[in-house]
């Protein structure tokens, strides 16, 4: 090793002799290809700019890609990343693990009180914060109001799953490919079965109970399955059993879906007249119910987290807190409008009377303020997470369920079939962690 | 004509490539093996001791094991056979006289170069999404309802992308064999009044035989481990999961590193039946 | 008569073959079309082939957002640097095959075969630790020394197949000339089997570029090469047909130049042995 160091040593010499009086540290951030990962990446030069001892590295990639790299690197203890975007899921488990680290001293002018209490409860563990959000999401329903008018009909504010029904065959015109609603299909745990598991609660449904006994052979699932299947057979677009948040997007900009219920944070893209040729006809609604007191809306914040073991730990912090802080939401809207910015993590972001003109702002905080990751459905759990049940398997076995039912709805095999493999399946890798 | 000593200069000479690939395979093999018979979850502290053959029941008992070998094999042996009679006949077209030869073979070979990433993308994006794919306005052209291609006909449209990859390369393997044939002894058959099937199955199959092997072997290698098609389209739903793809669950999406790693022997098992049935086909064609 | 038969039939052929070629190469100039257009026209329907408003906007875009300079260095250093390296080990390995053959050679030719059908997801976890251990995570070193490791075996394969069918004759009179045994390789192996080597280096380049798994799980920022690149473009938000095709086309382009213009070379030695 001496070679190494010495060449370590001269190439810092060079770097220090090429003009750099200071010492400098690079910090690797590593996040996903969203829309509003992107535009921090392009707005870094604000940070950079303040902080010219830090350099910074992006590792952008699609999500799945990146959740993979991010969990592999963090589990075996790689090391390769300094800043890592992850969500409300991950922050739990690798928080007790002792895989990050706390952002409780994060300066005071940051100010961590200002953050919406169910986001930051998502992410704190035993009085710690692991990860500070970047941007907080719930889900709502996205609907035409063109075509709500031409059906009759009138969209309340908070619907139930009845009415979606309704709605939905009333704006079907599948001859002008409109299509009465647009659901998640696309297998994944972050994909339908988030879309589905937060459906699940309003009908009362949940994974496990408070014995750790998988659920998926109860009325309940059988219910929220079967009616999810009429909706999409009937309704729904063709090719649903592969369409994902991102297609359903498209879709829904391209005019095709009268009815969305999907995260929040599409509300931005549907209503940008760059992208989308419905911008100006579309309203919002909560997340429909069953009349059990739980709302089909889940919770989710993406959020950066430092990994524990990191050789650049206050660099990064510095980053966190420039890129969650206020001052980058002000320095969003000054450039690219208040509608552009990361959404759904400050109380003081909903306070503000110009992001109160933004037309989903209100619907936003609602939905969020309605979830409750400690008490997600009608019955009680032994887990928290509302789309997600927080422990280590999660991940693997929602996935696997998530393809069943994703058959399913290709028209592989029925209802009963699926739900039947679900719980087979759950069952299993349950006993193989040790339940 | 090998002395002793040409003999020892030839073991030193092929030692570095021995010793790196007997590296190359051991260590890991190994790691794997001390793995499988280990509860081993990062996601809950790591190693939780020994399990014996646990792991390797369970991953055999687990209702998505058989059906992944054999999508396996399934893909496998589709795009095998699919390169194999279309490499064929396209070998036997180029190697007809016709004008811009060049410029065609140039077409032909394309998608070789492609990166199986951006051939699955492309694909699964532009051509095959029931919306805005390039076959849905086709269909929709014609009055017919847009096929779902990755989950009405995920199977074969997964071993349409792989083949579409591959197809080049059994082309131009094939075609440099034809090249190769004797053309006198065509025209003598042609002569004897030989049917052009005639031709094509008693002397142009035969002589085909040793680069069919080769292609037979050299895609098996690479598809047995195909992995980028099926993460980029179907993640494995729709009956498109493999052996390869069910490991990648276990051990990266599970995180149950014991479990997969009982996976991969069973995947290296698979994989030498497959080499062991392919080496007696080749090796027997190879030789000479 | 017999003239305008063949004339017939070559306008046939070349009819034929002109259609399945396009066919076959039709994805890829779709690719490059859509990466002129705006993300409105890629989805248009009906879809526009070549009257639309050609725009430079996605490259731009593609460019802002990551460094393709770096990526497309990391690619070029991993593909070449893992050819040389294998190559220059396998060319005495596969000499030795092929002109001192014992009883095992077939079986370590083999044995070197069947290798790469270790499934790479398996051993994932095992070499990530051992990547962590050496510091090799993220650089070049370990990636080309992976590939090299993976591309070995086709390598010696392929020369092997190359080097047998130079005949062994001249070797002898080369020997008793008294030609050492490094002159024999320098000086008559290498030139006669300069195309059969040009050929495996370019199909291992080839393979290099491609590969996807290793070069993405064992990489982050600073070694990254260009599937990385197309993995932070596979499905962001919103409309990205275009934007994926301009990466798409950045990612393929230099691989599909150099296998054009060395396209002969590359046919000539891809026949593993199997013409005689």
């Amino acid at each position: 090793m001496p070679l190494k160091k010495a060449l370590c040593a001269a190439t810092a010499l060079t770097l220090a002799s090429a003009g750099a009086a200071f010492a400098e540290t690079t910090i690797t951030i590593a996040t996903v290809n969203n829309g509003d990962m992107i535009r921090m990446q392009g707005l870094a030069e604000d940070f950079t700019a303040k902080h010219p001892d830090i350099k910074l590295e992006w590792v952008t990639l699609e999500e799945n890609v990146l959740r993979q790299r991010v969990t592999q690197d963090v589990a075996a203890k790689g090391g390769q990343f300094d800043v890592m975007t992850i969500g409300t899921y991950e922050v739990p488990i690798w928080g007790k693990q002792g895989w990050l680290v706390s952002l409780n001293d994060l300066p005071e002018s940051w100010d961590a009180g200002d953050l919406l209490p169910a986001i930051r409860n998502g992410l704190t563990i035993d009085g710690e914060l692991y990860a500070a959000p970047f941007y907080g999401e719930s889900s709502m329903v996205m609907y035409r109001t063109d075509l709500m008018k031409k059906a009759g009909l009138d969209m309340p504010e908070a619907p139930t799953w009845d009415f979606i029904k309704q709605a939905a065959a009333a704006m079907t015109d599948k001859g002008n490919e409109v299509y009465g609603i647009c659901l998640r299909g696309k297998a994944g745990w972050g994909e339908n079965m988030a879309f589905l598991t937060a459906m699940a609660n309003s009908f009362g449904a949940r994974w496990f109970d408070e014995d750790w006994k998988a659920q998926f052979n109860t009325p309940q699932w059988s219910d929220t399955i079967n009616f999810y299947m009429d909706l999409m057979n009937n309704y729904g677009p063709p090719g649903a059993s592969t369409n994902g948040f991102n297609e359903n997007l498209s879709l829904f900009q391209q005019g095709k879906c009268g009815m969305w219920i999907d995260a929040t944070v599409a509300a931005s893209f549907v209503t940008n007249a760059n992208d989308s040729t419905v911008a100006d006809k579309v309203g919002f609604a909560l997340a429909p119910d069953k009349g059990l007191g739980k709302r089909g809306n889940w919770l989710w914040a993406w959020s950066l987290a430092i990994p524990a073991g990191t050789d650049a730990e206050d660099a990064a912090k510095e980053f966190i807190a420039w890129a969650t802080s206020k001052e980058y939401t002000a320095l969003v809207a000054s450039k690219e409008g208040w509608a552009n910015v990361p959404p759904g993590t400050r109380t003081s972001l909903y306070e503000n009377p110009e992001y109160a003109k933004v037309p989903f702002a209100a619907m936003t905080l609602g939905s969020i303020n309605s979830a409750d990751p400690t008490n997600p459905t009608v019955d009680p759990v032994p887990y928290t997470g509302v789309q997600f049940v927080a422990i280590p398997e999660f991940a693997g076995i929602a996935t696997q369920v998530g393809q069943e039912i994703s058959a399913a709805l290709a028209g592989q095999q029925s209802v009963e079939e699926a739900l039947e493999k679900a719980q087979a399946l759950t069952v299993d890798e349950m006993e193989a962690a040790g339940y | 004509m090998a002395t002793q000593h040409s003999r020892s200069a030839a073991r030193l000479m092929m030692a570095p490539a021995v010793i790196l690939l007997l590296g190359w395979m051991l260590v890991p093999l190994i790691m794997t093996l001390y793995f499988s018979f280990k509860k081993y979850l990062p996601l809950r502290g790591g190693d939780l001791g020994w399990v014996g053959f646990d792991n390797y029941a369970r991953f055999v008992s687990s209702s998505s094991f058989w059906p992944s070998v054999q999508a396996t094999l399934l893909i496998v042996g589709g795009v095998l056979l699919i390169t194999l009679v279309l490499g064929v006949l396209l070998a036997l077209l180029l190697d007809q006289p016709m004008w811009g030869q060049g410029v065609v073979r140039i077409l032909f070979i394309a998608p070789f170069f492609i990166m199986p990433t951006v051939s699955a993308l492309v694909w699964k994006n532009m051509f095959m999404d029931p919306v805005n794919g390039l076959f849905a306005h086709l269909w929709k052209a014609f009055g017919a309802q847009p096929v779902e291609w990755l989950s009405e006909a995920s199977l074969p449209s997964i071993i349409l992308i792989i083949s579409w990859r591959w197809l080049p390369f059994a082309t131009l393997i094939l075609l440099t064999a034809i090249q190769s044939l004797d053309s006198e002894q065509l025209e003598a058959a042609e002569m004897d009044g030989a049917s052009p099937l005639a031709r094509f199955g008693h002397i142009i199959l035969p002589h085909l035989s040793r680069a069919i092997t080769v292609v037979l072997l050299i895609q098996t290698i690479f598809l047995l481990s195909v992995f980028a098609e099926i993460f980029v389209t179907t993640q494995g739903s729709f009956g498109t999961r493999t052996l390869t793809y069910l490991i990648y669950q276990r051990v990266l999406e599970s995180q149950n590193v014991g479990l997969g790693s009982a996976g991969g022997v069973f995947a290296i098992i698979l994989a030498n039946i497959v080499a062991i049935f392919l080496m007696r086909i080749v090796g027997k064609n190879l030789d000479a | 008569m017999a003239r305008e038969i063949t004339q017939k039939r070559k306008i046939v052929n070349t009819l034929v073959a002109w259609t399945i070629g396009f066919l076959i190469f039709f994805p890829i100039l779709w690719t490059v079309l859509t990466s002129f257009k705006t993300e409105a026209q890629a989805i248009s329907d009906p879809p526009v082939f070549l009257f639309f408003d050609w725009t430079l906007e996605n490259y731009a875009i593609v460019q802002e957002r990551s460094d393709y300079a770096r990526f497309l260095w990391n690619s070029v250093i991993i593909a070449v640097g893992s050819t040389v390296l294998g190559t220059i080990i396998s060319v005495p390995a596969a000499w030795s095959m092929a002109f001192v053959p014992s009883k095992k050679t077939k079986d370590i030719l083999l044995w070197m075969l069947s290798t790469k059908m270790l499934p790479a997801v398996g051993v994932l976890y095992p070499i990530y630790l051992i990547f962590i251990e050496l510091g090799l995570l993220d650089t070049k070193v370990g990636l080309v020394a992976v590939m090299t490791l993976i591309n070995l075996p086709i390598i010696v394969w392929m020369l092997y197949t190359y080097f047998r069918e130079i005949p062994g004759e001249i070797l002898e009179a080369a020997r008793m000339d008294g030609a050492t045994l490094r002159d024999e390789i320098i000086h008559v192996l290498t030139p006669m089997a300069i195309p059969g080597i040009a050929s495996t280096v370019l199909l291992n380049i080839i393979l290099a570029w491609n590969e996807a798994f290793w070069t993405l799980n064992l990489t982050a920022a600073k070694a990254a090469p260009l599937t990385a690149f197309i993995a932070s473009y596979s499905s962001p938000e919103g409309l990205f047909y275009a934007k994926l095709s301009a990466a798409s086309t950045m990612a393929i382009a230099p691989i599909l130049i150099l296998g054009w213009f060395s396209q002969k070379q590359l046919v000539r030695g891809l026949t593993f042995g199997a013409v005689k």
